[in-house]
């Protein structure tokens, strides 16, 4: 029998048998369905018991830390406050000129005129300035940590892990403690987003230095460098370029952790009237502010960017000096200007443009009209798609819905449709895949919420084990057992369930596209700007059209999850179709292939790995975005997270933090796994770490 | 075996036993021994005892002397140590045992501060992928060696542009390395490793990653260069043709020892063994022979013969001889006359050793 059947077959077809059976017997034993109430053991408030006493203690010096703290943020929001508009936006404007050209100068001018015309001038100073502090701070930071890791193989082994835990727990879950030990105010979002952003230039610190090749570090030791001088006058210069790449990642991350800190409140800045004006459903208004960061994350990252890779090391040594002090003229000359001439202090009140109401107009008219339409589109996905994979095919299927009842009869039709397929797949020889085709039957019925809580958890242990070993299987059982412990079982399955969906819809529509782009430059060329768009705009923003049009609910987090997380399906699955190597598909032409052979039988199997790395980062986009969908009205960890920010229950929401990392966690192993694996076998070189 | 040849000058720096151990201790190889094992046969033994504990030996038991102003060349082909060799001379890499001395110093005993004393004014290193600063242009990476030592900017940047002359890249001065092509930027390497006005010069397979017409050019203007300056040179090669033509002496490395040492005359006329011989089967020996190596003589000057320096390679006679019957007279450095040559003869001597294979009818 062993011979016949491979051993995971055998498994997965048993823990189809069990998931099936453990639901038949839910009226006898509910223990084994639903997770009983009364097995709980509660963290929480041994977790609240231990932070009160951690904040009894230190409390206080937080607190004074925090006080320090705002005296930096309070000076550069005075003096970006005090300084005439005119010469903050010439003094961006000139850097963006130096940084890359006219072009970026023009965006950024524009970008500045926006503010100041759409009136929000003010508030975007205030989260600049959050930034400008913020920014040095997780520089220097990531920097020191970055030394220490390169220096010290222990410390790097400490150092890895714990920002791979960093940047997986998701960023509202870094808001609670943050909160609760330095208390209200600008503090918070300055400490969250140094703590978020430390960590990317601690990675290309590290990569930077190591890249610094071995003959460079000769050469200087040969040329008498004292340690000192090594390190300084031959590592650093080596590794500048990775880590200015560190300072537009770092930069990045700090702003959109200060734009997601505004929903604790209490400063005046732009990320605080986006959330307020979404909260109280004006979408005119949100979508003027949402505009503010979009633009600000855009031209942010385009001017970091732009001195990353700025060729530094073939320009020649020409008029160089000369911008600097032509800028420096400019800027004195508007300062002494906006003495004389008033609106170059202050954007006059008159000329501000506020198209807030047209705008709610516009909308209320444009719902009116395609109302059907839409109703439409959400009930299709709604009951088509989602309810069944929520609640399974039984529940899901009812005259309200899709029009007719599940009766005994199409029960049993249903069951003899998985049995031919997996019949079908077993006599061709596929005996994992009809294993694996009846737990998708069983599933698809029953549906993730109401799955025996012991099949599921069998169910992702061994999915664990069979990609990526005993050693992860352990973790994830470790891991799933305190979610089941914790009593937050019923909301993972939730994440679980919207996250799967979404993930599911950007992997299929996602490599598609990735296909598409690769093998088409228009199409490539469409996509590229939309995908940056979307990855430099902070979170926040992207939900604000979808809350527009489709009002709060699962669908509308659904959508904006998956307009978040299908960039990096997209773009690694391009990737990697464009770098494979070219002798091997010039020796697939030369065979005679066809373009579709080409792509199916040569190219799409070599890109696995790449694909696969696209997929990990989707599940974790997704999951990041999850908690920031809460916002619009799931249910899930995620709001979980937001209900113990709201009440200020740091073991609510350090539970659920400490959840979604753990999804996150077990998801990015299992394809790393996947990736790696493939990458070996082809023995092909990872250019994607 | 090391077969050493007139020391006709000062040694300049002397490697005595030296190891190379990687492992977890090798230490505890060389207790109270200094490296050396007495001969030959017991360092290989002491080796291979080495090795089947684990430890991995990249160099075992190397001595040798470099004279000053003598081209010394360490030959080996991959693995062979040769690399891990120049490092430990100027402790890039540690030697686990042996001793190294320069002008007699003790160099393995230096402090650090010494050490980088000794980097900074004795020591100049030339290396394969050239080690450029990518972040400097051509001058300022010239001039680096300098700046290190705190040398104001106006005095260096002369200094440097100086050796830049000197190696022929005038008017680069401002690109910066990935701008220029790979004879460039080795000739940056080069004037670098120079700007210190070092006294003895490591170069660490310096042509090889240049194209061989290139390399050609590089090695003839290093010959050059070395006519002027009369630096005392370690020069590391894979290429045996390479080390033949620009070797006083050299020494073959195979699997960390050291297997013969000479002029590259002697290893092709006495090969140590089997290795050295294989090596020296595809010399083309017209370019290693010299009119002295092959002068009769019994035979003396007759009418019509030309006259012909002693150290004159045989490459460069041919075209003379097949159109002079006479042949040449040989004279040695004094000009006394050493035997004549004719075509003949040098035929005979290019065909020392083989075989007729030609089946030629009679």
């Amino acid at each position: 029998m062993s011979r016949l059947l491979n051993r995971p077959a055998l498994v997965w077809g048993a823990l189809a048998a069990l998931s099936l059976a453990l639901y038949l017997l839910r009226g006898q034993l509910p223990a084994l369905v639903t997770y009983p109430q009364s097995w709980v053991l509660s963290p929480t408030a041994p977790m609240n018991a231990a932070m009160s006493a951690f904040v009894a203690a230190f409390g206080p010096t937080f607190r004074f830390f925090g006080w320090l703290l705002e005296f930096p943020v309070s000076a550069a929001q005075m003096v970006l406050q005090a300084l005439p508009w005119s010469v903050i936006a010439a003094f961006f404007v000139l850097l963006g000129m130096v940084a890359s050209g006219w072009r970026l100068a023009s965006f950024i001018a524009a970008s500045l005129l926006y503010m100041a015309v759409i009136g929000y001038w003010e508030e975007s100073m205030n989260t600049l300035a959050i930034v400008l502090i913020s920014v040095p701070m997780a520089l220097l930071l990531g920097f020191a940590v970055g030394v220490l890791g390169f220096y010290s193989d222990r410390a790097r082994r400490v150092i890895m892990p714990t920002l791979d835990i960093l940047q997986t727990v998701p960023a509202f879950a870094y808001l609670l403690p943050i909160l609760i030990l330095f208390g209200f105010g600008t503090t918070v979002g300055l400490v969250a987003s140094v703590l978020y952003a430390f960590s990317p230039m601690v990675r290309n610190t590290i990569l930077g230095l190591r890249a610094v090749p071995p003959q460079v570090i000769e050469a200087g030791l040969m040329s008498g460098a004292t340690p000192a001088q090594l390190f300084w006058k031959v590592r650093v210069p080596g590794a500048q370029n990775q880590m200015l790449l560190g300072v537009n990642q770092t930069t990045m991350a700090s702003l959109s952790m200060v734009i997601i800190a505004a929903i604790i409140g209490g400063t005046d800045d732009i990320g605080w009237e986006v959330i307020s004006s979404m909260r109280k459903a004006q979408f005119g208004e949100s979508l003027l502010a949402g505009f503010v960061i979009a633009l600000m994350a855009m031209a942010l990252d385009r001017t970091t960017f732009a001195f990353a890779k700025r060729d530094r090391f073939t320009t020649q040594e020409a008029a160089g000096p000369n911008l600097w002090v032509i800028g420096a003229g400019v800027l004195g000359a508007l300062l002494l200007l906006s003495f004389v001439v008033p609106p170059l202090a202050q954007w006059p009140e008159p000329w501000v443009f506020y198209p807030a109401d047209a705008m709610n107009e516009a909308l209320r008219s444009f719902i009116l009209t395609w109302r059907e339409a839409i109703e439409t589109i959400k009930n299709t996905a709604f009951f088509f798609v989602m309810l069944p994979i929520k609640i399974g095919l039984q529940q899901a299927v009812s005259p309200f819905t899709w029009g007719f009842a599940m009766t005994p009869a199409l029960v049993a039709a249903y069951a003899a449709l998985v049995a031919a397929g997996a019949i079908w797949a077993f006599v061709k020889s596929h005996h994992t895949l009809a294993a694996m085709l009846l737990l998708w039957g069983v599933v698809s019925y029953i549906g993730l919420t109401n799955m025996p809580w012991p099949a599921l958890f069998a169910i992702l242990v061994y999915t664990a084990y069979v990609t990526a070993g005993a050693r992860l299987a352990l973790g994830a059982a470790i891991g799933l057992g305190f979610l089941l412990l914790a009593g937050i079982w019923p909301q993972t399955v939730l994440s679980l369930y919207l996250c799967g969906v979404a993930v599911l819809i950007c992997f299929v529509l996602g490599t598609g596209l990735g296909i598409w782009a690769s093998e088409s430059e228009t199409v490539s060329a469409v996509l590229r700007p939309v995908m940056d768009t979307l990855q430099t705009m902070p979170v926040f923003v992207i939900l604000i059209p979808f809350v527009m049009v489709f009002k709060i609910g699962e669908f509308t987090a659904l959508l904006a999850v998956i307009a978040y997380a299908i960039v990096p399906a997209i773009r690694y699955t391009e990737h990697g179709l464009r770098n494979l190597p070219r002798d091997v598909t010039e020796a697939a032409e030369a065979i005679g292939t066809t373009r579709w052979q080409l792509l199916y039988k040569v190219k799409l199997p070599l890109a696995l790995p790449a694909i696969m790395l696209g997929l990990n980062q989707t599940i974790i986009y997704g999951i990041g975005m999850l908690v920031i969908a809460a916002l619009v009205g799931t249910n899930g960890l995620g709001q979980q997270i937001y209900i113990g920010l709201g009440d200020g229950d740091f073991g609510v929401g350090m539970t659920a933090g400490i959840g979604m990392a753990v999804i996150a966690m077990v998801a990015d192993r299992i394809t790393q796994a996947i990736s790696r694996r493939k990458q070996e076998q082809y023995g092909l070189a990872s250019e994607f770490i | 075996m090391p077969t050493n040849s007139k020391p006709t000058t000062d040694v300049k720096l002397s490697c005595r036993n030296v190891w190379k151990v990687y492992g977890k201790n090798p230490a505890r190889f060389f207790d109270g021994t200094k490296g050396n094992l007495g001969d030959d046969a017991a360092a290989h033994a002491h080796a291979q005892e080495i090795r089947d504990s684990g430890h991995i030996v990249a160099s075992a038991n190397v001595s040798f002397d470099v004279h000053v102003g003598e081209i010394f060349v360490i030959m080996g082909l991959s693995g062979s140590g040769k690399s891990t060799m120049v490092r430990c001379l100027s402790r890039l890499v540690e030697p686990t045992a042996g001793e190294i001395l320069l002008d007699g110093n003790n160099l393995l005993s230096a402090d650090p501060k010494a050490l980088i004393e000794f980097r900074r004014h004795k020591m100049g290193m030339v290396f394969q992928n050239f080690g450029l600063m990518p972040h400097l242009n051509v001058l300022d990476n010239v001039a680096f060696p300098l700046e290190l030592q705190g040398i104001a900017l106006k005095k260096r940047r002369a200094k440097a542009q100086e050796v830049i002359n000197l190696v022929g890249l005038e008017g680069r001065e401002a690109s910066f390395p990935r701008q220029l092509s790979g004879g460039q930027q080795q000739r940056v390497g080069i004037a670098r490793s120079l700007c210190v006005d070092p006294e003895l010069w490591f170069l660490d397979e310096p042509f090889s990653a240049l194209d061989p017409l290139i390399r050609r050019q590089m090695q003839d203007e290093f010959l050059r260069l070395q006519r002027d300056l009369n630096k005392s040179i370690v020069f590391i090669t894979h290429d045996f043709l390479e080390a033949l033509r620009i070797a006083d002496r050299m020494a073959i490395m195979r699997d960390g020892h050291v297997v013969q040492i000479g002029r590259p005359v002697d290893l092709i006329l006495n090969p140590a063994d089997d290795y050295v011989r294989d090596f020296t089967n595809d010399v083309p020996w017209e370019m290693v022979l010299t009119a002295g190596d092959i002068a009769d003589p019994a035979r003396g000057f007759a009418p019509g013969m030309g006259r012909i320096g002693a150290d004159t390679k045989l490459d460069l006679l041919l075209p003379y001889l097949a159109e002079h019957e006479a042949g040449v007279m040989v004279k040695d450095a004094e000009g006394r006359d050493l035997g004549a040559i004719n075509a003949r003869a040098v035929v005979k001597a290019l065909a020392t050793g083989m075989t007729d294979q030609a089946g030629i009818e009679p």
